[in-house]
């Protein structure tokens, strides 16, 4: 009698793929939009034509350009103004610190945000100065000289200042591009910046109503509290999560939500982060997967020499 | 024979009352289940009418979900289209635009501004007007209206009364 | 009372108590299966495999898990996926396996279509496995909604109201079922209890129902064949064990049956590992927002066929296509009115209608999940009253096969 089985196997198999492939790849093609990853190019933004003089830069960021009258600069031991809650209550959301904006931003990104933060970031549907909307970070309409050499300039500066591009880490690029307005419980991360332990109930409670305050400033500057981004990296896919960062506005048309303009490395980062906070043990998954695949094999082996043995006197 | 047939009377009755045993308990699940005297309390808001100031937006709770309210100025009672009109909620002589404060877009809260006398919702930029009617797409259709009963100067949401029938029916909301 | 002698061994020790070596020749060597059968006989071992390892897994999940509206999605993904060492393996597991069981449960309920395994004495064995598909289905909903994410609780919102049923607005059953006007901490307890316990307790009832059904009878073969079991168990036993049709269970069939979960484990740690995306959905990493719907919401794939033949048509039609669809396969081993208990490949149109069915609902299980738009909703519609027509049918086809 002829031996049917491989046929009945390539038939299962293949009503399974068939399956598979319309309830997954295809189906989740249709549902959702796709976006093409630009490789943050950031090609709507103006190449910056000068030499950057560092010098210059920081007497501007620090003089003309009255930066840090908003923005802090730990490394430079520049501090902010007010603290978290309050500057966000005057601004909405709490100025970002200096420190390492020339690592993680794009340097094309950070000129036109100097220029025009509305622009670069996006939110012009949000703040039309032509209506009176007013991003609340002031364009830099220059000091005096060519505005485009003063920009450069401190750009030089907030890169001479910053780590090399190499050493951002994933919490540092997170923190800096995301982490005032998205909180990461599963990280311990607020707006306000990591909850420490307080040994007393007392102080725990008094740091989350200062964070209940903030959201309370980001909620009505925004339209609603961002999301926390603990489980994003599995909430959404990587691809999502990389073109999201470099444009929301291609998904989301209209969404509140600021292009932030970091350089790719920075996001690969920032995705980084993500991924340790949502899906932590998947290095192990991988090793201990890989294992347990040979295992697997081994066991089929022996069951196959197993089953021939048995059958051999059946035939 | 006679005491065959006793058995089996004796056998069936046994079951019988077994069976009554049964059904009780089945009752008692039933009764189990059923929603929380606390949980049912939670189901239904009452909202007293007569304190809410014209003109100003009121955001109440109803399990779960916000609930706008908006007692109507003269001015916008004067210019009510048909559509708005069919939304209008009247007590008395007040009337009221009483909603689900979701946008019925994907759900998100939207603001109230009074200069504009309207609702903007800052996720798409959906946006409705002071009766709860939309204005702007992306969403499909005005916010809908919780299922409610007048009773005097008060309004019960969650319970049924002959004038959320009527909008319920008129499709005026889902 | 029974006399009992001082034992000579443990295994007699037991076996005066509990006659052993009877149960093992009726359960095992002595329980005579078809030789000419394939591996999809092999569907049941893979099944209760993996009943197993969800059992186990589940076992493990238990200990962390905590059925609070507040707490479920942390104590899910922060405590038991980063915490609990190998908790993320018991929840890969958990979930890979309560998707897949359902593809091995549609194999084996299509291989008992194709051959015929539903009639002549076989109808307990059919009757008890759909009853096994419509407790799995529940567990599976039920333990769907525990993580308390996006997808369990519009999924638990949307699943529930289907028993308002439509114009009747019985809500007043929606709520009772709930526990609460919307899904909340009650209704998230009493699906823990019945995905934990009730459901668990049932299935496995049903197992033994299922395997005692099939004792009697015995499993069909792939040819049709009528086999005398006594008399090719009296051959076997007398040493033609290469003339006999039939062969013991243990270690004989047992044996092939390892070897097809030998390779289905392969094909299964595969998926825990490296290919799970379609076991955890994505959308259900984001925890329940009884404020925000999801743009989609869909069924896990294997309720798709299902939700499909509801979704098309106006609510009331609708569902009673979808109740239609809930009992109809209940009723096949009468509404085939063909004696021939053969492959459908030897069975005319039963063979075409087969194959149609199955065409069917994947057409079905695709349209599904794909927005209800444009030509997908037009291909639903179609597929969805195809389904019905081909039920409607079968006891005419059948009524006039030829004898085979």
């Amino acid at each position: 009698m002829k031996n049917k089985e491989p046929l009945i196997l390539v038939i299962v198999v293949a009503f399974t793929l068939l399956t598979y492939w319309l309830v997954e790849p295809y189906a989740h093609s249709q549902m959702h939009k796709h976006v093409d990853s630009q490789n943050f190019a950031y090609a709507d933004l103006p190449a910056i034509t000068k030499t950057g003089n560092v010098e210059n830069g920081k007497l501007l960021v620090t003089g003309a350009a009255a930066c840090t009258g908003c923005h802090s600069i730990a490394k430079e031991n520049l501090p902010a103004g007010m603290d978290a809650v309050t500057a966000a209550g005057a601004y909405g959301v709490n100025p970002p610190d200096l420190s390492e904006a020339g690592a993680v931003y794009d340097a094309k990104f950070l000129a036109d945000l100097i220029k025009n933060p509305a622009h670069a970031l996006k939110v012009e549907h949000k703040f039309d100065a032509a209506k009176g909307q007013m991003h609340p970070m002031a364009s830099f309409a220059g000091a005096g000289g060519d505005l485009d050499q003063e920009v450069a300039d401190m750009v030089a500066y907030m890169q001479s200042i910053a780590v090399k591009p190499s050493e951002v880490t994933p919490k540092m690029a997170f923190e800096n591009a995301c982490g005032r307005c998205h909180a990461v419980k599963y990280e311990k991360w607020t707006q306000i910046g990591e909850k420490p332990s307080f040994k007393l109930e007392k102080d725990s409670l008094t740091f989350d109503v200062k964070v209940l305050e903030y959201q309370e400033h980001l909620t009505k500057y925004m339209g609603k509290l961002p999301p926390d981004l603990s489980m994003y990296y599995r909430s959404r896919n990587e691809h999502f999560l990389s073109t999201f960062i470099e444009n929301p506005q291609a998904h989301l048309e209209g969404t509140a939500m600021p292009r932030v303009g970091v350089t790719a490395d920075a996001a690969h980062k920032v995705i980084e982060y993500l991924a340790d906070s949502a899906d932590t043990k998947r290095h192990e998954r991988s090793s201990v997967g890989m294992n347990v695949i040979i295992f697997a094999v081994v066991f089929a082996i022996f069951a196959l020499l197993w089953k021939k043995q048995v059958w051999r006197d059946l035939h | 024979m006679h005491n065959i047939s006793r058995r089996g009377f004796m056998g069936k009755a046994f079951g019988a009352v077994a069976g009554i045993g049964a059904v009780g308990s089945l009752v008692a699940m039933k009764k189990s289940w059923d929603p929380l005297p606390s949980v049912k309390a939670a189901g239904f808001t009452t909202l007293d009418m007569s304190i809410y100031k014209e003109g100003e937006l009121i955001t109440e709770k109803w399990r779960g979900k916000p609930i706008f309210v908006l007692k109507k100025t003269a001015e916008m009672i004067a210019k009510q289209t048909d559509k708005q009109k069919a939304r209008d909620i009247v007590l008395g002589d007040a009337h009221f635009m009483v909603c689900i404060g979701l946008c019925t877009h994907l759900g998100c809260i939207p603001a109230y501004n009074p200069a504009e006398q309207g609702f903007l919702c800052a996720c798409h930029g959906g946006m409705f007007d002071w009766s709860g009617e939309v204005t702007k797409v992306p969403p499909p259709r005005g916010f809908d209206i919780p299922p409610f009963k007048i009773d005097g100067n008060k309004m019960i949401l969650g319970e049924v009364g002959p004038e959320y029938q009527k909008m319920k029916d008129s499709g005026v909301t889902l | 009372m029974a006399h009992f002698t001082k034992a000579t061994s443990v295994k007699d020790w037991l076996n005066q108590r509990m006659a052993i070596e009877k149960v093992e020749k009726v359960m095992a060597s002595e329980y005579w299966i078809p030789k000419n059968i394939n591996f999809l006989w092999a569907m049941g071992m893979v099944l209760a495999i993996t009943f197993a390892l969800l059992l186990v897994s589940g076992i493990f999940l238990l200990m962390y898990y905590q059925p609070h509206v507040n707490t479920a999605f942390d104590s899910v993904n922060f405590t038991i996926m980063r915490e609990v060492d190998y908790g993320w393996l018991w929840r890969h597991v958990h979930g890979v396996a309560a998707s897949v069981v359902f593809l091995v449960i549609y194999i084996h309920m299509f291989t008992g279509i194709y051959y015929g395994s539903y009639k002549k004495g076989r109808e307990m064995i059919w009757i008890s496995g759909m009853l096994l598909f419509v407790t799995f289905s529940a567990e599976a909903f039920s333990g769907y909604m525990l993580p308390w994410g996006q997808m369990s609780y519009w999924a638990g919102m949307v699943i529930t109201n289907i028993f308002s049923l439509g114009d009747l607005h019985l809500d007043g059953l929606v709520e009772w079922i709930r526990g609460d006007y919307v899904p909340g901490q009650a209704f998230l307890n009493r699906f823990f209890m019945l995905h934990a316990l009730l459901l668990p307790l049932a299935i496995m009832g049903l197992i033994g129902l299922h395997f005692a059904a099939l004792r009697i009878p015995h499993v069909n073969n792939q040819d049709g064949e009528e086999i005398d079991f006594d008399v090719e168990a009296k051959k076997y036993l007398s040493g033609d064990k290469a003339g006999s049709k039939v062969i013991r269970f243990a270690n004989d069939f047992m044996s092939k049956d390892l070897m097809v979960v030998g390779i289905f484990l392969i094909f299964f740690f595969y998926l825990v590992f490296f290919h799970y995306g379609f076991a955890l959905d994505p959308v259900n990493f984001d925890p329940a927002d009884p404020l925000k719907t999801p743009a989609h919401i869909y069924p896990e794939w294997y309720f798709l066929w299902s939700y499909e033949i509801l979704r098309p048509f106006s609510v009331n039609i609708g569902l009673v296509a979808f109740g239609f669809a809930q009992v109809i396969f209940m009723l096949l081993p009468w509404l085939d009115r063909s004696p021939n208990a053969v492959p459908a490949s030897r069975r005319g149109a039963f063979s075409v209608w087969f194959w149609v069915l199955l065409a069917d609902m994947i057409t079905l299980t695709a349209m599904g999940k794909l927005p209800p738009e444009g030509i997908f909703s037009t291909i639903g519609l179609v597929a969805a009253l195809l389904f019905i027509a081909l039920w409607v049918v079968l006891p005419f086809i059948t009524k006039n096969e030829k004898k085979a």
